[in-house]
């Protein structure tokens, strides 16, 4: 079964079409990344899947059901969203316990207690962090809280819209272990969008080169790892990444 | 290599915090000729700090204290804010990290840089605008006569970093002190920064002092590298010996990248009970 199926995917914001004949396919338990520059539309798709651009044209399935456009609680028990900027995505005046509160009353879950103490050792938080602040956290810290966000409602997919750009490099490596181990043990599948191709090579098993709101190539990681993409522009990008000197 | 541009001798910036003074830079020491110095090091290892205090930017409560900061024969630390402000700028400058929050946004590009330059000599304005139009061709920026008239907000992020490091190296200063300068942009576009100041660089025989959390792209485009971590220097190298580093923390972040062609089921985590008690 797929997990995620689009096909001619036109997002436009008012007038603007952002993205154009966007066409992918995740598999249930796979691992797929988007790559691009800035303002290759690579987030928007991430966006128009949320339910936060809603503005679209094309099929959206999830799981094999049709995506509606906007704002949906079905949805959401399937599909969770991580996103890039853990200062900007945790409200300042929550501690972590009413974050993680939050999705379980939406969802109409019960064992509340059980369910954030369970979802918090996974990712690695022991209990001494349920009732603090964000601002009592570090960076890293405030990523696992809104991963154990997205995951505290047994999603079977998880979007990930840059989720380590904003963090230390040996920060983004904790991460990236736990995302791997999360999948593997969850069975979850990811959809991520990055710039950073040796994240790709780590975490996924596809990805799509986008530029200019279309996708230029799709590939599977394994020809990442040996250099091998076809078109022009993800080669340009694989010369980029490539570490020149170390 | 001639006497060092910059000689810097057991710094130390101190900051006062409830449970009494932290020190966020502990006692660091190198010195600068005409070379491209790299500072690595992760949040909170006071690379900044380090930066902003050769310049005299630390804002109180901090404090800076060195056995020796000189530039080319002067004392720094002697010196008051009138003879900062006569060396910031014109001599040592400073390029910053994101364009949106350190250009100007109710002046015109042009008038930016020419401001730059204005401050620190009086120039005919003839020369002016033929200075900064040199300047912005420099920095590789296509039409210049267009772009100068433009305000900060009409031009991209790549361009607004290029426009600072105009702005910054008009007056011709001996050193450039570059704080993350690609960290807001794209992949594709740090390259083509990064070549830039470079190229003006190493033209203009400058010290250049890059501070970048990335060791692939300070190796790339250093001669020499100091890894700092919790306000020490763990690590002093040549650029090129990088992969060689014997510290645990160099090597522990050197593993933590994900590489291109990875194989490794799980990334190296750093230990940080091992070495941080020293």
């Amino acid at each position: 079964m797929t997990a995620i199926h689009i096909d001619n995917l036109d997002v436009s914001y008012g007038e603007t079409q952002i993205t154009h004949n966007v066409s992918i396919d995740v598999e249930e338990g796979g691992s797929f990344a988007l790559v691009g520059e800035s303002g290759s539309g690579k987030s928007t798709v991430l966006k128009a899947i949320a339910g936060l651009a809603p503005e679209w044209r094309g099929t959206i399935e999830i799981f094999g059901k049709p995506r509606s456009h906007g704002i949906d609680p079905d949805f959401a028990r399937t599909c969770q969203m991580v996103f890039q900027d853990p200062y900007g995505s945790l409200h300042p005046r929550k501690t972590v316990d009413a974050t993680l509160m939050e999705p379980l009353n939406i969802q109409g879950l019960s064992d509340h207690n059980e369910r954030i103490v369970a979802i918090l050792k996974d990712v690695g938080l022991d209990n001494r962090f349920r009732f603090r602040y964000p601002h009592q956290l570090s960076g890293g810290q405030r990523q696992r809280v809104a991963i154990a966000r997205a995951l505290i409602v047994e999603p079977k997919l998880l979007l990930l819209d840059e989720p380590t750009s904003a963090l230390d490099v040996s920060v983004q490596a904790e991460i990236l272990n736990l995302l791997k181990r999360l999948r593997r043990e969850r069975g979850l599948a990811y959809l991520m969008v990055t710039h950073n191709l040796p994240i790709v090579s780590f975490l996924c098993d596809r990805l799509a080169v986008m530029r200019g709101g279309r996708i230029v190539e799709t590939a599977d990681a394994e020809n990442l790892k040996k250099g091998h993409l076809q078109h022009e522009y993800s080669r340009e990008l694989l010369a980029l990444s490539a570490p020149p000197a170390v | 290599m001639s006497a060092p541009l910059l000689a810097v001798e057991n710094l130390k910036v101190t900051f006062p915090s409830p449970s009494g003074p932290v020190d966020v830079v502990k006692g660091l020491s190198f010195e600068l000729g005409r070379e491209r110095l790299g500072i690595v090091g992760e949040s909170g290892s006071g690379k900044s700090m380090t930066g902003r205090s050769i310049l005299g930017l630390v804002r109180a409560p901090g404090k800076v204290s060195a056995t020796r900061l000189e530039f080319d024969g002067i004392d720094l630390l002697k010196q008051g804010e009138k003879g900062m402000r006569a060396i910031r700028g014109a001599r040592i400058s400073m390029v910053m990290q994101d364009p949106k929050f350190s250009l100007n946004p109710v002046m015109t590009v042009g008038e930016q840089i020419a401001e730059a330059l204005v401050a620190h000599k009086r120039l005919p304005r003839r020369e002016i605008a033929a200075r900064v139009r040199a300047m912005l061709e420099a920095v590789r920026i296509n039409d210049p006569d267009r772009v100068a008239g433009l305000y900060p907000h009409e031009i991209s992020g790549g361009m607004g970093q290029r426009v600072m490091i105009a702005m910054m190296l008009i007056p011709e200063p001996d050193i450039l002190i570059a704080d993350e300068p690609t960290s807001a942009l794209d992949v594709s576009v740090q390259a083509q920064v990064l070549d830039i100041i470079d190229a003006l660089v190493r033209n203009k025989g400058m010290g250049l002092i890059l501070i970048s959390h990335d060791l692939n792209l300070v190796a790339h485009y250093c001669d020499r590298v100091l890894v700092m971590n919790a306000g020490r220097v763990v690590e002093d190298c040549a650029a090129s010996e990088l992969k060689n580093a014997q510290h645990p923390y160099t090597r522990g972040l050197l593993a933590a990248q994900p590489r291109l062609d990875e194989t490794r089921d799980e990334l190296p985590v750093i230990d940080r009970t091992t070495w941080s008690a020293a």
